[in-house]
């Protein structure tokens, strides 16, 4: 189900409303949703019938009531900015002509929506990010991104809640572990949430880290 | 009462029909590279079709029954011998306590299966035995096995009589048949005409998450990138270098390369058959098809017939 081609707050609301109702109301046919920016992936079982499955979807478009003033969980999340964990500092330095205090003056102050959860376990896709500070994912990935690694891609911003290949700019590291493999409804970081990043250094991220 | 692992093959893992129900929190399915044959093993052993079972990669290894038990093998062809004896595929055998079966290359395509008759007796995450290796996730300790595993069989113990599959199993890997992706109106029909007609061969650098193909560069007419969404497993992706990309079980939640086409379902069980090198061409079929060959599958599973081996 596709609902535009931009990167909007209101396209937003559709998505999670569908992937919400989606979750709370199960549907047999349905095994997995996977909602985007502007989308949702809807994955059904083999036993459906193309027919009668538009007929389901179609009403359930129907009962969505996208609402503009959706309460959102406020998250406040801990980043060392330190060259330490922020080992592509220099690549976003170069690439947006900003300093160190300014990308993570402005990394701090943007105004964020956790957009849809995707990638891998908990990956929070993070919109709202100050457009000076985008920078093109690395050329190749990492074979592996340390949990907890704040990272730019474009214009969004996210956070590696397990340890991952990834080809994101590194910029910091969260000492909060995002999620229980266990209990991944549980994650600190959901879809819809707002998310204030505030800088500590290595200190305090020693004390707070939560990371194996 | 296990299977002692000797020697772990090239990746072994423990694999189910999947973790459904979790890719909105980018928790990917898994599961079987090829669930038909899985299905096939654990009907063969009397479980239900989607128990756990082991699925081998290129190279299968060698292992100890701990107990008298019952198996199948399904899937590809591997060497296999259980104590120098060879072994038939599509038939339940039955394994005394001490046997060794020694499971080397694959004479044909990527995976085979070993099914117990009562299954593993592995602990559920998130409702499912499989292993999903990116994040280490489930299965036996979130990887493949080694040498020095034991895996606990799960609790069954009866008496089979012996049986094998009398339709023949037929699978032909060196066609894929696909239905038009999300994105197809972003290649034009030269690109389409080229993603048809060209064979594609299968890179080095296959594996559970996706399987890289090269052949004929495809462009698209827009851009390189689609605004990042949901993949499902079999899509045919284009990235900037033009050589599909197919997504597979193990695949990331999200993601954002044009998709041209889908694998259908009913051909999925032959991506997890494709080795290196192997070549194969697309075929574009309409939804319509897709769904009653998808439907034919589901029916040869639940009619399946035997015979005396």
């Amino acid at each position: 189900m596709k609902f535009g081609d931009e990167i909007s707050e209101k396209l937003h609301r559709y998505v999670f409303s569908l992937a919400q109702y989606l979750i709370e109301n199960p549907i047999e046919e349905i095994v997995n949703i996977s909602p985007g920016y502007n989308s949702v992936l809807i994955r059904l079982n083999n036993k459906y019938k193309i027919a009668d499955t538009t007929e389901m979807l179609t009403a359930a478009v129907k009962r969505i009531h996208p609402s503009s003033d959706t309460q959102r969980q406020i998250v406040g999340i801990p980043v060392c900015y330190h060259d330490e964990y922020g080992v592509d500092l220099d690549r976003v330095m170069n690439h947006t002509q900003c300093s160190k205090t300014e990308i993570v003056d402005r990394h701090i102050n943007g105004k964020y929506l956790v957009y849809f959860i995707g990638f891998s376990a908990g990956f929070p896709y993070i919109g709202g990010m100050d457009e000076t500070l985008a920078t093109p994912r690395l050329e190749s990935p990492r074979k592996v991104v340390p949990s907890g690694s704040v990272g730019i891609a474009g214009r969004q911003t996210g956070i590696y809640p397990l340890s991952t290949p990834g080809g994101w700019n590194l910029i910091g590291r969260t000492p909060l572990s995002l999620i229980d493999k266990n209990h991944p409804e549980n994650s600190l970081i959901k879809m819809g949430d707002q998310v204030q990043f505030y800088s500590i250094d290595l200190d305090e991220f020693d004390k707070l880290n939560q990371h194996p | 009462m296990s299977l002692a692992v000797i020697d772990g093959g090239l990746q072994t893992t423990v694999q189910d029909l999947g973790r459904n129900g979790f890719a909105h929190l980018g928790i990917s399915a898994s599961g079987a590279a090829d669930s038909f044959s899985l299905r096939l093993g654990n009907l063969l052993v009397g479980n239900a079709e989607g128990e756990a079972g082991l699925e081998m990669t290129l190279i299968g290894g060698k292992y100890q029954f701990n107990r008298d038990t019952f198996v199948s093998l399904t899937g590809s062809y591997f060497l296999i011998d259980l104590d120098g004896e060879d072994l038939p595929f599509y038939e339940n055998i039955h394994v005394e306590r001490g046997q060794i079966i020694n499971i080397g290359p694959s004479r044909d395509g990527a995976r085979c299966y070993l099914t117990v008759q009562g299954g593993f007796d592995i602990e559920l995450v998130l409702g499912s035995k499989s292993t999903h290796l990116m994040t280490n996730m489930g299965g036996f300790e979130g990887r493949p096995i080694k040498k020095g595993d034991e895996i606990k069989f799960g609790d069954a113990r009866q008496d089979m009589e012996p049986i094998r599959i009398k339709q023949a199993i037929e699978m032909d890997c060196s066609t894929l048949r696909i239905t038009k992706g999300i994105q197809h109106e972003w290649f034009d029909p030269d690109a389409w005409k080229l993603l048809q007609n060209n064979k594609f061969t299968v890179s080095h650098t296959f594996d559970r998450m996706g399987v890289r193909t090269a052949g004929q560069s495809i462009k698209t007419i827009k851009d390189t990138e689609v605004l990042t969404e949901g993949i499902p497993a079999g899509a045919v992706q284009i990235p900037g270098n033009g050589q599909p990309i197919i997504s597979f079980v193990d695949h990331q939640t999200t993601g954002g390369y044009p998709k041209i086409a889908n694998v259908i379902t009913a051909d999925l069980c032959k991506v997890g058959q494709l080795m290196p090198q192997d070549e194969f061409q697309f075929q574009l079929v309409s939804m319509a098809e897709a769904e009653s060959l998808r439907l034919a599958q589901e029916s040869f599973i639940n009619d399946l017939k035997y015979s005396a081996p």
